[in-house]
């Protein structure tokens, strides 16, 4: 097996270069997609038989959900990568996800409380999976706030990235006992819509949504990580040759 | 776009305040990086 | 061995000459109780409901309360660069610190936990789960914080950051520790929260020492 082109990826001036090219494909295929699945969504499929047009609020909540706990596995595993080959982009990925990931836990977690109302009557219901969702965004939050309280970014990352591997062990952790948690009280019913056997016309935009975030994820790390790897390696020479070149076009413009 | 639509069989508060939520999540995803992106090149610039 | 004994002992000695270092935790755990009540009405029937909460909130806000002196005054005084360069493996020392630091602020809220609870108007057949389930999840309260402690030390903001870090880690164990209570008031079996926090502890107490050691090193590199 040939490993060179990883070596090669792994290198900063590489990769930025490499995620420069990448970038606007994954941006615009997202946006793309995204105006595909919110127009069907929105317009073209029929309203839900049980809730109506209620229902069109799964087109933001399921996709933001479903990033916000695969951004959560990205970064720890990034930050494994960080810590054990002390790589430096695995720790620019790893910064760069956070607050990507926090945005669409929050985004998850409003959404979600939206569909409560309308649903169960109640903006919020301490029902296992929005809570866990909830400290989900703590654990984003936290590693944030670390990562900002360091000065020295290099040391910074790792703590990060020993933080994220903790959480990512409690995830589970949590979502479990807050099953447990809500098997305990008696009484309350929740209303609980069974897995319905959703329509093509219904499912397409969500598939297409679900896609589209992914793609402007991605499009948004990968962003995000040129930018720490610019700060990063600031005082090397491609960083040099870059900031004039795009500063000094900037400047003449 | 019939007001029917826009009404969203009453739901009208929920689904566009999602969906206007979100599109302001995403819009801020593409564009914060591209701020800081500028904000770093200028301290770069600055440093020489 | 002897190293480690010698940590331990040193834990101890320092803490007998401070002595409002650990006499602080247990009062703040029995003022933020008595508050509490003074929150409700006298005598409300329903604070037995709520004792389960009340009494691991308390228990919590006054681990937190000590947990940033935990390597704090190691680090200023040097100690702790002498446990990262001695023979010691770091991840030992660190699990005996965590024990020390449980031996003076977790088991007297352990003991001080039955008496709160009936003042809370606790039933005494239900102080069973509730003193083991403290006396199970207090040491992962000093082990999760330990850890986080760790990642903190030396950061002039740690303080802050310090319980904003440590609580969304241990939600499982407050959800099965005064879960195990409300199981116990409900009539059911409360012996299963209590085996969950067992195994929550036992995870604690082997993987955390290990990442807290390399905390500290990637702290002082």
């Amino acid at each position: 097996m040939n490993w060179t082109w990883f070596h090669r990826l792994g290198s900063p001036p590489s990769f930025y270069r490499f995620a420069g090219r990448l970038a606007p494909w994954l941006g615009g295929l997202g946006l793309l997609l995204l105006a595909y699945g919110w127009y069907a969504g929105l317009v073209l499929a029929p309203p839900d038989y049980q809730q109506k047009d209620a229902f069109r609020i799964i087109y933001v909540h399921v996709p933001a959900a479903a990033v916000s706990l695969s951004l959560y596995v990205l970064m720890a595993l990034a930050g494994a990568v960080a810590l054990i080959w002390r790589m430096k982009l695995a720790e620019a990925v790893m910064v760069a996800t956070a607050p990507v990931g926090a945005s669409f836990t929050a985004l998850a977690l409003v959404t979600g409380m939206l569909w409560g109302k309308p649903m169960w009557g109640a903006y919020w219901v301490w029902d296992a999976r929005l809570t866990a969702e909830l400290v989900l965004l703590f654990l984003y939050c936290g590693v944030i706030g670390l990562n900002a309280a360091f000065d020295d970014a290099r040391a910074g990352a790792r703590a990060c990235a020993l933080l994220a591997i903790v959480g990512l062990v409690n995830v589970p952790i949590v979502h479990f006992s807050v099953e447990w948690w809500n098997s305990l009280h008696q009484g309350s019913t929740i209303l609980k819509f069974g897995k319905p056997a959703i329509s093509a016309d219904m499912a397409w935009p969500l598939y297409a949504g679900l896609l589209a975030t992914y793609c402007l994820c991605g499009h948004a790390i990968l962003r995000r990580a040129q930018n720490e790897l610019l700060l990063r390696e600031r005082n090397t020479r491609w960083v040099r040759e870059l900031a004039t070149e795009l500063g000094g076009g900037a400047r003449v413009s | 776009m019939s007001p029917e639509f826009w009404k969203m069989g009453g739901y009208a508060l929920y689904v566009w305040g999602s969906f206007g939520i979100a599109a302001g999540i995403y819009l801020w995803n593409l564009i914060a990086p591209r701020l800081r992106r500028r904000a770093i090149l200028e301290t770069l610039l600055d440093d020489e | 061995m002897k190293a480690l004994a010698a940590i331990f002992a040193r834990e101890l000695r320092l803490a007998a000459r401070a002595k409002a270092e650990w006499l602080m935790p247990p009062l703040f755990f029995v003022i933020v109780v008595t508050v509490f009540s003074f929150g409700t009405r006298p005598n409300d029937p329903q604070l037995a409901a709520f004792a389960p909460a009340v009494l691991w909130v308390g228990a919590l806000l006054a681990a937190l309360l000590s947990l940033e002196r935990l390597y704090r005054t190691d680090q200023e005084d040097g100690t702790l660069e002498q446990l990262l360069v001695s023979r010691t493996a770091l991840s030992f020392a660190v699990f005996v610190k965590g024990l020390a630091h449980w031996l003076l602020s977790g088991l007297p809220i352990v003991l001080l936990a039955a008496p709160l609870g009936l003042m809370l108007g606790l039933a005494p057949p239900h102080l069973g789960p509730l003193v083991l389930g403290l006396a199970l999840g207090t040491p992962c309260l000093s082990f999760i914080g330990g850890f986080v402690a760790a990642l903190t030390v030396g950061l002039p903001r740690g303080g802050a950051l310090l319980p904003v870090l440590v609580l969304p880690l241990i939600v499982p164990v407050v959800i099965f520790g005064a879960g195990s209570v409300r199981a116990a008031q409900q009539g059911l079996d409360a012996g299963a929260p209590l085996y969950f926090l067992a195994a929550i502890l036992t995870l604690t107490l082997t993987l955390l020492p290990w990442l807290a050691a390399a905390a500290l090193r990637n702290a002082f590199e």
